[in-house]
């Protein structure tokens, strides 16, 4: 953990409520995110217990499934779902703008600029924890690779039609929550602790109430004591006072209160399938009492996620997030592409070539998120400075100097003194950088001073004249901050596509080279 | 495999000659796509690379070879350069100016370019994995040379490897696995898994490839090699080139009892030191620690250090630049850097494991990865770290450490998630870290700064 959030938390503990690790928001936050509060059944994967779906906080969609072992009930709620889900996924698609995108033209390899279309928004989905994103996931799954009727007339248990499109989307956004920064799935919890530090571990910050009892804590409690109470304290009949934010419940929730109403209402639905009789009341009230039960499980998470991101929206947001919600809406709009193109779902696993692409894009947006985050925040670029990775200071000298050529550059020494201790070394040249409104300047550094002041040489958005261009160069007096980091990333290398996969890697994907998977997938395996 | 208790007739240069010999008969004349070769630390490897690159060229193969670092393609073309100063070599570097040693300018057999295409013809072509990938559309080589394999990652492997017909791959399995800033789980089991590195994919792969191994380390002592050897390559053991007594660390300069100088003392004695400070939770940039590893590099070179080798005839002054500090982060490294300058030393190598790698010096001062440390990560557990920071010395190793590192090994065992199809690799850093531990106990020197 870096030092100054180990400070940060250790000040938490002292002041008895969370302390800020960002002066802005870095994650792009929608002005219509869709909350999904998801609850799962024990003991069977994929078995959704029932859920709570919205953009509005005040009109939550509700979904339970009295029964969840019933496959036929589970995947009606998927179908329910998937209408309502994608209705919110879909309805950015078509608004789009003109954009530019480069290619590498297949008849002569050069890259080139294509018009294409970009969606001028993408929909957000929030869920209460990072167990939440993995439910996602799973979801999609358990669904993406089902068939409909239409697609295959001849399948006994065909899917609702809606289903397959679901599992692809929630496929999508599963994966793409795994690239840094981005912010089309995200979970409260990890939103809450990218800006507060508690005074607890990361581990007890995934329990949503525990972590807003540290920010937010009620007056006249420790955000200890409430972080307490979240996480332990019961009622006179054991039960949680505040609910686990999911998927997962609480056992004392599932022995004494869940399992009975659903013995209930598997009495009843017996009973009515035993006859005689069609009055299926019995059947009606165990299912509404199952339902109480899930949805009170539920409303606390879905209150305590809003409240999450009415404290996100309170925090000025950071200028380069919306650059990286723009690489989502590229994420979306390509997506919205393969479906409409009717492309078959995502594989069950990636192929060589694809995973080393994913893998290269998160790295590259990692590189890009860490710099970012230090450009848009001081607070973020002090611990950077503290790690020796930037310094700041104050310009005391600046020497003008030219290269020795026909069409002589600028390319002044700038001294700076500061406090910081950057991890520069004599003889290294290296590289520094700083932002000249919003565009990286770059520098090389010379040598340390005899009084630790740093001497630099300015190389670079100083014009095209003998004398550089007025601002670009700082003065005496001035207030700067530079980074070792780069500001930027730069991408890695195009891979062979996956049909040329080397023989150091198996050959092309269903080619016989390909090593056998340890475990072997079967047909019965739909998850 | 070399028998590990042989008898007394064990010829060091005849087994790597055999080695080298079957090595280059497979490279050569094999029927597979590929051979693997690994080397433990200073086998000998840059040797092999160098005479395999040399017969290659010889038998008319046109020959790529992909190294990781710029450094070390440098250092490449330099020694194929003083081998056999006929032979033409081309540097594919990046085209951000001064990517290559500016001394390769000098040498006539070399051709500098940023284009592949201006080296096509050239016997053999020299560059990094990075560089590599972004070469396209080009005729294939006939043959590659990988070094440095094991630290390659497989994703790396994929963007360069449909540019050759055939390849040598040549690394050491001991050293630090390549890593990934993000994670990549998802991938973990997959036999192409693009974190994991090139040769665990390749042999995945192809697990008919020849394997072949370099029987003899040139560089560590016979007080290094057994228990490098031990506590790291288990099931592939080495042998010192050289035997017990070959080399000699003296000092001009009698100990003055303290810590420092009786640690310097037991190191020169036995090959290994341990400076013990007390027990104590610190900060990474340990001020004390940091300190005593700066006093010993000090007095080291105060008691006029003198070292005898089979290298040379007579004995040889232990020069800053033959010391080598090794600290596990690069703030620790900064830190021992400020401390030697406040201490008035200078031409000291002061660096992290990751960059010492394929580095030999003569004494090697190692702030031990675990040393004030409340917990043990995976990061400081990692077997590669611990066995690069142990094995860049010819003579002597001193490593300052606080106490208590054996008790904080027993409070936290591995416990990294086992993940189905991944090839468990032995030893786990724990086991590992508590076999040097217990011989380094055998030459522990406590002090209190």
């Amino acid at each position: 953990m870096p030092l100054l959030s180990t400070l940060a938390r250790l000040e938490a503990v002292r002041a008895g409520r969370a302390q800020p690790l960002a002066t802005v928001r870095h994650r792009h936050l929608s002005d219509n995110p869709l909350v999904l509060v998801p609850l799962t059944t024990a003991g069977e994967a994929g078995a959704p217990l029932g859920a709570l779906v919205g953009t509005d906080r005040n009109e939550p969609r509700v979904f339970v499934i009295p029964q969840p072992r019933d496959r036929d009930l589970r995947w009606a709620f998927l179908a329910d779902l998937a209408v309502h889900v994608l209705a919110h996924i879909e309805a950015y698609a078509d608004d789009v703008e003109p954009a530019e995108r480069s290619e590498t033209d297949p008849e002569t390899g050069k890259r080139v600029k294509v018009e294409t279309e970009l969606c001028v928004d993408a929909p957000q989905l929030i869920v209460p924890s990072r167990a939440g994103i993995e439910y996602v996931r799973l979801l999609g799954r358990s669904m993406r690779f089902r068939r409909t009727a239409e697609e295959d007339p001849d399948n006994p248990y065909p899917a609702p039609s809606r289903v397959p499109l679901l599992g692809r989307w929630f496929t999508h956004l599963g994966e793409r929550a795994r690239v840094p920064g981005s912010s089309m799935l995200v979970s409260a919890t990890d939103l809450l602790s990218r800006h507060w530090a508690t005074g607890q571990s990361n581990l007890e910050d995934q329990h949503l109430g525990a972590l807003l009892a540290w920010i937010d804590p009620p007056a006249g409690r420790s955000g200890a004591e409430a972080a307490l109470r979240a996480e332990l304290g019961r009622d006179e009949h054991g039960q949680l006072l505040c609910p686990p934010a999911g998927p997962a419940t609480d056992p004392a929730f599932d022995n004494r209160l869940l399992a009975p109403a659903i013995a209930r209402y598997d009495a009843a639905r017996a009973a009515l399938a035993a006859g005689p009789g069609d009055d299926d009341r019995e059947v009606r009230t165990a299912e509404r009492a199952v339902r109480r039960l899930v949805v009170d499980q539920m409303s606390s998470t879905w209150r305590a996620t809003w409240e999450a991101i009415d404290l996100l929206r309170a925090l000025p947001p950071g200028e380069r997030a919306e650059e990286r919600w723009t690489r989502d809406r590229w994420s979306y709009t390509g997506h919205r592409d393969r479906v409409r193109a009717g492309e078959p779902p995502q594989p069950r696993r990636d192929d060589a070539v694809t995973a080393a692409q994913k893998l290269a894009t998160r790295e590259t947006e990692q590189v890009r998120l860490d710099a970012q985050e230090a450009l848009d925040d001081p607070l973020v670029m002090a611990g950077r400075r503290l790690a020796g990775e930037a310094f700041a200071g104050e310009v005391t000298g600046v020497v003008m100097e030219w290269t020795e050529s026909k069409r002589p550059s600028p390319r002044p020494l700038v001294t700076v003194s500061t406090q910081d201790r950057p991890q520069l070394a004599d003889g290294g040249a290296a590289k520094v950088y700083r932002s000249l409104d919003g565009r990286p300047q770059s520098a090389q550094f010379v040598r340390f001073e005899e009084d630790g002041q740093v001497v630099l040489r300015l190389l670079d958005k100083m014009g095209r004249g003998r004398d550089p261009e007025p601002g670009s160069v700082p003065e005496e007096g001035d207030r700067v901050c530079w980074t070792l980091f780069e500001h930027d990333a730069r991408g890695g290398p195009k891979l062979p596509d996956p049909e040329r996969t080397p023989w150091t890697h198996g050959g092309p994907p269903g080619s016989g080279a390909a090593v056998h998977l340890p475990d072997a997938v079967t047909d019965e395996d739909i998850l | 495999m070399t028998p590990v208790s042989a008898p007394a007739a064990f010829d060091p240069g005849a087994a790597a000659a055999r080695a080298t010999a079957a090595i280059l008969h497979d490279t050569l004349h094999g029927t597979e796509r590929g051979v693997v070769v690994d080397s433990p630390p200073g086998a000998g490897k840059s040797t092999l690379v160098v005479r395999a690159s040399r017969e290659l060229a010889a038998a008319g193969r046109r020959l790529m070879v992909v190294a990781q670092t710029n450094a070390q393609v440098d250092d490449l073309v330099l020694r194929l350069a003083a081998k056999d100063p006929e032979l033409r070599v081309g540097r594919l570097h990046s085209s951000e100016g001064d990517s290559y040693d500016p001394a390769l300018r000098e040498l006539p057999s070399v051709t500098l370019s940023a284009k592949p295409g201006d080296l096509a013809e050239l016997p053999i072509t020299i560059s990094t994995a990075a560089k590599w990938a972004y070469v396209k559309d080009v005729e294939p080589w006939q043959h590659a040379i990988v070094d440095e394999a094991y630290q390659m990652r497989s994703d790396a492997l994929l963007a360069v490897a449909g540019l050759f017909e055939r390849a040598l791959f040549v690394g050491d399995p001991g050293q630090l696995d390549p890593f990934s800033v993000v994670g990549a789980e998802q991938w973990a089991g997959l036999s192409y898994d693009p974190s994991a590195s090139a040769v665990s994919t390749l042999l995945a792969h192809n697990p008919q490839l020849p394997q072949h191994r370099l029987p003899v380390s040139w560089r560590l002592p016979a007080t290094a090699a057994p228990l490098v050897s031990r506590a790291f390559y288990p099931y592939t053991q080495f042998r010192s080139g050289t035997g017990p007594g070959e080399r000699k660390l003296s000092y001009g300069v009698a100990s003055d009892g303290s810590g420092p100088d009786r640690v310097l003392d037991e190191a020169a004695e036995a090959g290994w030191g341990l400076l013990e400070l007390p027990a104590r939770h610190t900060p990474r940039t340990d001020p004390e620690a940091v300190g005593a590893v700066a006093r010993v590099v000090r007095r080291a070179l105060d008691r006029g250090a003198v070292t005898c080798d089979e290298q040379s005839s007579g004995p040889v002054a232990l020069t800053a630049d033959r010391i080598a500090v090794g600290t596990a982060h690069r703030d620790q490294a900064a830190a021992v850097r400020a401390a030697l300058a406040s201490l008035g030393v200078g031409g000291v190598t002061v660096d992290t494991a990751n960059r010492l790698q394929g580095r030999e010096y003569d004494l090697t001062v190692v702030l031990h990865p675990l040393s004030g440390r409340p917990d043990a990560t995976a990061f400081h557990l990692e077997t590669g770290r611990l066995c690069v920071l142990a094995s860049r010395h010819r003579h002597a190793c001193v490593v300052v450490a606080r106490a208590g590192i054996a008790e904080l090994l027993d409070d936290h065992p591995s416990t990294e998630p086992v993940q189905l199809g991944v090839t468990v690799k032995f030893p786990d850093g724990w086991e590992a870290n508590h076999s040097v531990l217990a011989h380094l106990a055998e030459h522990r020197v406590s002090w209190r700064p």
